[in-house]
């Protein structure tokens, strides 16, 4: 009795990997042949990463019940910064390993920069207490300012062959793009579980004041939360360098809804405290299907932007559904009949 | 206790900001000769007119302690929608019947968007991130990104640019300030004089007490979100007066510029805080910086860079100290 009524309070959980099974059939069956291949499955494997990597920069701020609008130009800037390095530093004839040298030099000033306004970031949200929208608002348009003023607008271009190894190579058949976003979820999903700073996290987002009277230095908790949110970024500017062979500002803008869609389809609340890795990847891993289905159907950007916003709302209007009608209807049913009159 | 209450008075934010707008006004016109001209103030209204439209609405969201950033998709919408309606219609010369069915358009889906925010209990800034995605993908989409230029008459006749003198010389202006002020009296007047404004600052002060009061939070939803739908649709069709085209991409992008002045006026995100003089304060703010800096020869690659410092400087001055000492949440 119990187990057959407890198979409906669990139902919810295996709506993700449903969908993502769902997807896959559906789109199998309307493209017959074009869908299932080795070049469909490749494209979103060197598709996804820059999209996975900007969510697992949005994931922890997220979770603190805060926000990054940041995240995009943080990778611009810092990819930027890496092009113009390389551009100009590494010499045409360089091998391998002095390649190797500049990149590695690169991805360190970056994380220098990535540090920097994540330290600045987080210390406005814990120490002055401003809103991290408000924060981050006014650092997105900060360093677009200075993206484009440096810049003037125009792609700096030209990556060392390392580099573009990394946008266009595979490593034992696994694209490398994938490559870093796999190493960085794993990194997250540590962190997250297995840290006493992932329990902060959860802690602050589901209330900070709780946490701070616990003893718990939560000022230092969010700083380390941007911090390691524009690190990820330096990663998907990274990322963008090698498949575009160039930095611009403005690569990838149109991703933070998307970004937002993933965080939210993995389970994560919009509130704060809640949200988990594998629940995010399995979400990117539906979200980049169903894109690349639609892509083969050839329905036009607008239209898909138009659909992924409404698929937002029906997402959060399910969870809404669930928590209000059908959790409660499903936990009466479990504890049968005889709790009824309680 | 007395102090950080001073500190806090909305009347504090409105001084300061008039202060800090007349010494970078002070600074401009002594050190470039154009600024400090008729012709270039009533470009400077001109040109925020359209901003200080959407800002007004915005408030009464952010009063509400909600967020939005789908206004300008609306506003657009709302552009398309009404050219369309009125050349179906046949509404060629009628203002009021064209004004009209913008009006209802823009409050329509305002109040569709605070339905969702209030009955599906969603954040509002994620919805309003998925409603911008939604109306701006099935405009571009329906309209081809074309622009319109066969407008219906009225949108000509009242718009466009007015000629008028002071003393000899003879200066153009649109419609533009005079309709902001309208609309500025208007929310004014709803935010401090009656029972209905009372209640957006209480619901945005406190939403559980408001509730136990016995305001109706949800009609506040449908009034906050319905009337900024209505004021993006009249700034959208302000903007069609001035510009004489309807560009479905012209507008949307520019939200955060909106939320950047109404927040430097004093608004705070957690609701319950702002007011229309400082909202109207904060948009020429960075619109006399903007124009400064272009009149001083600084490149407009550079302008983002200060606005962002000015947006980030602002947010400390209003938020620094304002904390209770037993909480570390945001402000």
């Amino acid at each position: 009795m119990s187990n057959r009524s407890n198979f409906w309070v669990q139902l919810p959980a295996i709506g993700l990997p449903a969908l993502l099974a769902a997807s896959l059939a559906i789109f199998g069956l309307l493209l017959p042949g074009r869908f299932w291949s080795v070049g469909a499955f490749e494209s979103m494997a060197f598709q996804m990463p820059e999209l996975g990597l900007l969510t697992l920069a949005m994931f922890l701020p997220f979770v603190s019940a805060g926000f990054n609008l940041a995240i995009i130009v943080t990778a611009n800037i810092t990819g930027i910064f890496m092009a113009w390095l390389w551009v100009n530093m590494v010499p045409s004839d360089a091998g391998t390993g002095l390649q190797i040298f500049w990149v590695a030099l690169g991805l360190l000033g970056a994380m220098l920069i990535a540090c920097l306004i994540g330290v600045l970031i987080g210390s406005l949200v814990a120490y002055v207490g401003v809103h991290p929208i408000l924060t981050t608002l006014g650092f997105m348009t900060l360093i677009k300012g200075v993206g484009i003023f440096i810049t003037r607008g125009a792609p700096v271009s030209g990556m060392p062959p390392v580099v573009q190894f990394l946008g266009t190579g595979s490593f034992l058949g696994v694209p490398m793009p994938m490559v870093v976003f796999i190493l960085t979820a794993l990194a997250m999903l540590v962190l997250m579980n297995r840290t006493s700073f992932g329990k902060y996290v959860y802690m602050s987002g589901s209330n900070i004041n709780a946490t701070y009277f616990s003893g718990i230095g939560t000022h230092r908790v969010i700083i380390g939360i941007y911090v390691i949110s524009s690190l990820i970024c330096v990663l998907a500017g990274l990322v963008m360098n090698a498949r575009f062979n160039s930095a611009r500002m403005g690569y990838g803008d149109s991703y933070l809804l998307l970004t937002v869609l993933a965080i939210i389809m993995g389970g994560a609340d919009p509130l704060g405290g809640f949200g988990k890795v594998g629940g995010l990847v399995l979400a990117l891993f539906v979200l980049q299907i169903i894109s690349t289905g639609l892509n083969l159907f050839g329905v036009s950007q607008h239209v898909s932007l138009a659909m992924w916003g409404a698929v937002l709302i029906f997402v959060l209007a399910a969870k809404f559904f669930n928590r209000r009608y059908y959790l409660p209807w499903a936990q009466r049913r479990a504890a049968g009949p005889d709790s009824c009159s309680v | 206790m007395a102090d950080t209450k001073a500190k806090t008075h909305p009347d504090r934010v409105v001084l300061y900001l008039a202060l800090v707008m007349l010494a970078i006004g002070a600074f401009f016109s002594l050190t470039t000769t154009v600024f400090l001209s008729f012709a270039n103030l009533f470009n400077l209204l001109e040109s925020y007119a359209v901003t200080g439209i959407f800002s007004m609405g915005l408030l009464v969201v952010l009063v509400t302690g909600g967020i939005d950033i789908s206004f300008l998709a609306t506003a657009s919408v709302v552009q398309y929608l009404t050219v369309l309606v009125c050349r179906q219609v046949g509404i060629d010369d009628v203002l009021f019947l064209g004004l009209t069915v913008a009006i209802v358009i823009g409050a329509c889906i305002g109040m569709g968007i605070g339905s969702l925010i209030y009955y599906l209990d969603i954040v509002s800034i994620i919805v309003t991130i998925s409603m911008q995605s939604v109306l701006f993908g099935l405009l571009m989409h329906a309209s081809g990104g074309r622009s319109i230029y066969n407008l219906p008459a009225w949108m000509f006749r009242y718009g466009g640019t007015h000629s008028f003198k002071i003393g000899d010389t003879a200066y153009v202006m649109g419609v533009g300030p005079l309709v902001l002020l309208a609309m500025a009296i208007l929310t004014w007047f709803i935010l401090n004089h009656t029972t209905l404004g009372r209640q957006l600052y209480a619901f945005g002060g406190n939403p559980e007490a408001a509730r136990r009061l016995g305001v109706n939070l949800g009609r506040l939803h449908l009034f906050a979100y319905g009337y900024l739908g209505a004021m993006a649709a009249v700034g959208g069709i302000t903007q069609v007066f001035r510009m004489e085209e309807v560009v479905p991409s012209s507008l949307v992008g520019r939200e955060l510029d909106v939320l950047a002045a109404a927040v430097l006026g004093g608004a705070s995100l957690m609701g319950g805080r702002g007011g229309v003089l400082g909202t109207i304060l904060g948009v020429f703010l960075i619109g006399v910086l903007k124009n400064g800096l272009n009149l001083y020869g600084v490149s407009s690659y550079f302008s983002d860079v200060v606005i962002g410092l000015v947006i980030i400087l602002a947010v400390i001055a209003t938020h620094y100290g304002k904390r209770k000492e037993t909480e570390v949440g945001f402000v």
